[in-house]
């Protein structure tokens, strides 16, 4: 599944976009983030406090309970400050 | 009849009169147009900016705020709806995003742009970043924001 990351997250990720493959065992949001936090430590840096990450499943807002199987692209991103 | 829907995310600035014209010229439906501006402040509490630079999702933002419309437009009687957010570098005094209501009476517009201000700062994926005299650092979001957005949740 291909991985977008924005603003901060981005900066910390060092990337904006990637394709990666959890391991089975990795089936929600939740889960997905503490995968890639043990990634490295620039993941690491990037979901220090996960509960301040917004995610987006193909483009819609989503919990971090919710599942990711069938997903096509899964966004992390800080709190919105547009407008 | 719902009237059209405009909704643009652009690098350029917009004209917001002509904006207005664009969605009422020529029609006799339309009672009251109110519009927002958001113009980028030379002020924040700490102090001078020297500009802020807009970075959006592309994709998801134009659907998070088609969501938005769509939902404004199943509540309020309204003739037609103009959303246009900037990204890019934008610096003060200048326009970053507008939101146009058409409608045959005052308070469905009114209404409706503050509604759609609401979500766009706390549901649509745009992030500011500034610049000042000490560095570039990223806006954070206020709790306040969230709680304007929230006054519009159906109970």
């Amino acid at each position: 599944m291909k991985v977008k990351y924005f603003a901060w997250v981005r900066e910390r990720v060092g990337k904006a976009e990637e394709t990666i493959e959890p391991p089975a065992g990795v089936r929600t949001v939740e889960e997905l983030i503490a995968w890639l936090s043990g990634r490295s430590e620039a993941y690491a840096y990037a979901f220090e406090k996960p509960k301040v990450i917004r995610a987006a499943i193909d483009h819609a807002h989503v919990k971090p309970d919710a599942t990711i199987a069938g997903a096509r692209e899964i966004a992390f991103f800080p709190p919105m400050t547009g407008g | 009849m719902t009237g059209p829907v405009t909704i643009r995310i652009q690098q350029d600035d917009f004209d917001v009169a002509r904006e207005i014209a664009a969605l009422s010229h020529g029609r006799t439906d339309i009672g009251a147009v109110v519009s927002f501006s958001g113009i980028c402040r030379g002020d924040e509490d700490e102090g001078k900016i020297a500009a802020l630079t807009l970075e959006h999702y592309p994709g998801m933002a134009e659907e998070e705020i088609r969501r938005h419309v769509d939902e404004a437009l199943s509540r309020w009687p309204l003739n037609g709806v103009t959303v246009i957010h900037r990204v890019g570098r934008i610096e003060p005094g200048q326009n970053i995003v507008l939101v146009v209501a058409a409608s045959q009476h005052r308070q469905a517009a009114f209404q409706a742009a503050e509604f759609l201000m609401d979500y766009l700062k706390t549901s649509a994926p745009f992030w500011k970043k500034e610049e000042s005299a000490t560095g570039t650092g990223w806006v954070e979001a206020h709790a306040r924001d969230d709680q304007a957005a929230a006054r519009w949740t159906k109970s």
